[in-house]
């Protein structure tokens, strides 16, 4: 528009001025994660190349750990210091429990949750047997509901999100690498048109403030990327561990719109597409934000 | 009618009450983005302006703009241009437009539309993440406008 390309002339200088202003402010911090667990250090990606499907829209992808001060990325560098890692033992004694119908566990058909090694790292995927989209929340539940004779844990319970800690953290360190072609194509596309869809009255996408803005400052808060491989999250605002798709219904709510609820179609998808963003970047297991 | 009578009339209205003389969102004219017209026929009060710039729930102008001239305003974001200046660069008609639906000048723009009331995608209920029926208040009222304007106004190099 007329208008616009006047304006950035005009304005060139003083966004020049600013970016001198304030050094590195508008970026992600340069910084390494290396986190200190109870099996010694395990190296943490928090910067990689963006994956194929990216190319032309993003070059290099982070973090959310890239974009929080000192000390909020400090607390995740050792486990000893990481509020989420109680939600990790409380997911372990829920594993062992005999909570089933006929008393089974987790553990009596699973073994350990290493069995579960890997996993993390491929979710949201396509189930072979059943042609469904799989978050982790439904394998759980399928477990919970189908095979031991229980009530679904609710989406949002500490129940579910203690279980989807323990789980996650036997891929920390694993990079993230969900399959968004075959049977995942069209659940991945349509996550991706959700992805760029201005929602609400505010009339903003998940793509306006985590691809074109991120960096920049919103009032108080310094715009990560948006992506998943962090989950789940404790947030120290919230003293509570966080999913993927409740930090969805944040973030949508947040542009005046009606939100999805958790484990509907269109988060599912959302949520295959969003890691898909992240392919390359490490999981954390659990990580911390403010 | 002659000038007096036409001042005569609206000085009635703006005392009848802010509605009858407010031009509603839908009604609107933008010429290339800006809006010649006051819409409330009344000028703005700059410090209301400051109040509704600075509010979360109100403008939040400052979540993605600075302005020097406002040094205590915690944490202003850094997603739009300053607004130091912009009487300088915009007719008051222009910084009336960007104000009120800043996509008829800036194409496809971050920055939310403030007088407009329907066309939203999945509309919500304020902040409360429920659905809300088209059409929507706006999310400034047409005072409010005006008052941010009349600050903006005031920001000149
Ligand atoms: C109005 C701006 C805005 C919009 C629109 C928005 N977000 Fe966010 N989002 C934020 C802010 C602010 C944060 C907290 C700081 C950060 O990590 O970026 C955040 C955080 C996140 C995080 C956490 C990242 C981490 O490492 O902890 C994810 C994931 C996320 N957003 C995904 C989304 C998705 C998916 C959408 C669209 C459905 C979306 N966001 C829309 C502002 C927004
Ligand atoms: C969520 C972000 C956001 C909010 C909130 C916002 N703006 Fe903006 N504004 C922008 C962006 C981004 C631009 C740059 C235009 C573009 O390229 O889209 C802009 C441009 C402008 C301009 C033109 C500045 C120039 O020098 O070119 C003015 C004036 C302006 N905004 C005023 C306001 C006022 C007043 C408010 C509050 C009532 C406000 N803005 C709220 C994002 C925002």
């Amino acid at each position: 528009m007329q208008c616009k390309s006047k304006t950035a002339a005009v304005l060139a200088p003083v966004l020049t001025l600013a970016a001198l202003a304030l050094p590195g402010h508008a970026n992600p911090v340069d910084d390494q994660l290396v986190i200190e667990g109870e099996n010694g250090p395990v190296e943490i990606v928090t910067e990689a190349p963006a994956p194929d499907h990216l190319k032309g829209v993003l070059e290099t992808i982070y973090s959310g750990w890239r974009f929080r001060n000192d000390e909020t990325r400090a607390l995740e560098r050792d486990d000893f210091d990481n509020p989420g890692m109680v939600f990790v033992d409380r997911g372990r004694d829920k594993w062992n429990a005999p909570i089933g119908a006929k008393g089974e566990s987790c553990a009596s058909c699973h073994g350990g949750p290493e069995a579960f090694k890997g996993l993390r790292a491929v979710t949201p995927r396509v189930d072979e047997k059943t042609g469904a989209l799989m978050t982790m929340e439904n394998y759980i539940d399928a477990c919970l509901t189908q095979r031991m004779g229980l009530e679904s844990w609710n989406w949002t319970s500490t129940d579910m999100s203690d279980m989807l800690a323990l789980i996650s953290m036997q891929s920390r360190g694993m990079a993230v690498n969900v399959a968004i072609d075959g049977p995942a194509a069209p659940y991945w596309e349509k996550g991706k048109e959700i992805y760029y869809t201005r929602y609400g009255q505010l009339e903003m996408a998940c793509a306006n403030c985590h691809e074109q803005y991120f960096g920049h400052m919103i009032r108080a808060d310094h715009l990560s990327q948006g992506q998943t491989n962090g989950f789940p999250v404790y947030r120290l605002k919230d003293a509570g561990l966080l999913s993927a798709q409740k930090r969805f219904v944040g973030c949508v709510r947040d542009t005046r719109a009606e939100t999805f609820k958790p484990n509907s179609p269109e988060f599912k998808a959302l949520e295959l597409y969003v890691a898909s963003r992240g392919n390359g970047l490490s999981v954390e297991g659990v990580s911390v934000r403010h | 009618m002659t000038r007096r009578l036409t001042l005569a009339v609206a000085v009635a209205l703006a005392a009848a009450g802010p509605a009858l003389s407010e031009t509603l969102p839908e009604a609107v004219q933008f010429e290339r983005g800006a809006v010649a017209a006051s819409l409330t026929g009344m000028p703005g009060d700059p410090e209301a302006g400051v109040k509704v710039m600075t509010t979360n729930a109100l403008g939040n102008c400052v979540a993605c703009h600075l302005v020097s001239a406002l040094p205590d305003v915690p944490f202003p974001g850094d997603i739009g241009p300053a607004l130091d200046g912009a009487a300088s660069r915009y007719s008051e008609a222009q910084l009336r437009g960007i104000i009120a639906n800043s996509k008829h000048t800036f194409e496809g723009s971050f920055m939310p539309a403030f007088y407009k009331t329907e066309g939203y995608i999945r509309p919500g209920n304020a902040y409360t993440g429920k659905a809300a029926t088209e059409p929507l208040p706006p999310i400034l009222t047409a005072a409010q406008i005006e008052d941010v304007l009349a600050f903006v106004l005031t920001l000149k190099d």
